[in-house]
């Protein structure tokens, strides 16, 4: 099985990433009381490498997180039989922190709602700002991203898989056929 | 986000553990860690359980777990309906099932049930047709005890492969023995239960990984956990004991007895406690003892529970 077309190659997506992390440094004025936070399961790699990047930048050590949203989710009767919780660690206080939410992928905007109430029963932020390596679109709630790696339009009927170096073994981004995966 | 397919399929209801798999189990007692989590933070509720109201049917006098139960149903944000059956209908003589076709009209969506009667929790659930937690049914079954405890342990030593608990006191009345007796064996645990032999069903033994002794220091010999069992004064019909004092002398838990178990032993009471019969206070409030961290692993294992029955795909 193959993909229907390779969006972002490995280079590609180091660059995408690259680009966020000057975004981010530009709109908050530097990188101090920033804090990261990826969403289960490759929000977490991704933004490991984005408080990497800042660091590199700007030398300021930003404290990065993990959360799991799946005790928000609107859809848990529908999910799975049995929907797995992972673990959520967010061990710095959030207060006055401006949080940047990490995902992979924004689709319905229902992942971005549960981890916002999610992160809110965390803490209260001063700010939350969104980032995500690609925006396919197909919202059904008013959610955007501040920051995107790559805006892709897609049919409903396609599915956009990210793959990251520390959990797929490669950097890449890539549009399926839903058909083809089933 | 599927389970896997080695955790089998999801059982319906908890009234003991013959339906669960030690994998799914083990599930438990991981997502109780989330649940702990969740306890300890500013806001200590989640919106997993919205839109879902549990009943909460209580036909025998509890506290702690009727408590338990409800604070953990409210932490997922389900709505709580709690049945006290000292207040109502139940003693104008309405029947169990008469009760449930009441309750069922409420659109409840799962029960507790805590009952006198062993079996009464299965009776709810064929009549009630939802999901069912056993909250203690006679001297049957009360397989959340049992979670809690086998999470306490495992929170103590990180596995519960290869552990020995050792169950000290009125095994024959006891459900928690019988539940811990069928639960920590089906995750690596062996037990030894221990008490007059009056109180101590030889049946028991018959059960995997489970041992019977008289002896309490042969018992907690090597014993990593060692639970004191409440002596049940209040379903004893007959002479199970020579003298109150004569049972406290042998098979009290006490400082006295630890000394023969593992160095880094923890002393557990499913409460409440008789104090100074069958634990000494010193043992209940000493740096081994982990009762009150059994109080608050309870509410985290019980949202695990909820959890587990109540939220997924049918």
């Amino acid at each position: 099985m193959t993909p229907k077309a390779t969006i972002l190659t490995s280079d590609e997506v180091r660059r995408a990433l690259t680009r966020i992390a000057h975004e981010i440094i530009e709109r908050n004025k530097g990188a101090q009381q920033l804090a990261l936070i990826g969403v289960h399961t490759r929000g977490i790699p991704l933004a490991a490498r984005l408080a990497q990047k800042l660091s590199e930048l700007e030398g300021v050590d930003v404290p990065t997180g993990m959360l799991d949203i799946t005790l928000y989710r609107d859809d848990l009767s529908e999910v799975a039989q049995q929907p797995i919780i992972r673990e959520t660690q967010v061990p710095f206080d959030l207060r006055d922190r401006r949080v940047v939410l990490v995902d992979d992928v924004l689709y319905t905007g229902r992942t971005v709602r549960a981890a916002l109430d999610a992160l809110i029963d965390l803490g209260r932020p001063a700010g939350i700002q969104l980032a995500v390596l690609v925006d396919r679109g197909h919202r059904e709630l008013p959610i955007r991203a501040d920051y995107v790696g790559k805006n892709l339009p897609t049919a409903a009927n396609e599915v956009v898989k990210v793959k990251v170096q520390e959990t797929d073994g490669v950097d890449s981004v890539e549009l399926w056929d839903l058909e083809a995966l089933r | 986000m599927n389970a896997p397919v080695s955790m089998g399929p999801r059982p319906r209801n908890l009234l003991d553990f013959q339906d669960w798999t030690p994998e799914r189990l083990t599930a438990i007692l991981d997502n109780a860690d989330t649940m702990l989590q969740v306890l300890d933070r500013p806001v200590k509720k989640v919106p997993a359980l919205q839109g879902l109201t549990v009943c909460n049917a209580f036909f025998e006098n509890s506290t702690r777990t009727r408590t338990s139960f409800e604070l953990a149903a409210r932490r997922m944000s389900a709505d709580v309906l709690t049945f006290a059956a000292g207040a109502s209908s139940v003693n104008k003589g309405e029947s169990l099932r008469d009760t449930l076709e009441v309750l069922t009209s409420y659109k409840v969506d799962a029960y507790i049930v805590r009952h006198h009667a062993s079996g009464a929790a299965h009776l709810v659930a064929k009549y009630s047709g939802k999901p069912v937690i056993n909250a203690g049914d006679g001297r049957r079954a009360h397989p959340t005890q049992a979670l809690l405890d086998a999470y306490t342990v495992r929170q103590e030593f990180g596995s519960l492969e290869g552990k020995t608990v050792a169950i000290l006191g009125d095994v024959r009345h006891s459900r928690v023995a019988r539940s811990n007796a069928e639960l920590l064996p089906k995750l690596g645990a062996k037990v030894v239960l221990c008490g007059p032999a009056t109180l101590l069903p030889a049946g028991l033994a018959a059960l995997p990984g489970v041992t019977l002794t008289t002896d309490p220091r042969e018992a907690v010999r090597g014993a990593h956990a060692v639970m004191a069992l409440r002596l049940q004064r209040e379903r004893m019909t007959g002479g199970f004991l020579g003298s109150l004092q004569e049972y406290a002398d042998t098979y009290q838990v006490n400082e006295r007895l630890m000394q023969e178990a593992e160095s880094g032993a923890v002393v557990l009471h499913p409460g409440p406690m008789n104090r100074d019969l069958e634990i000494s206070g010193e043992a209940a409030d000493g740096p081994r003892s982990r009762i009150l961290k059994q109080v608050e692993n309870g509410q985290a294992i019980r949202m695990s529970v909820l959890y587990h029955l109540l939220v997924g795909r049918e």
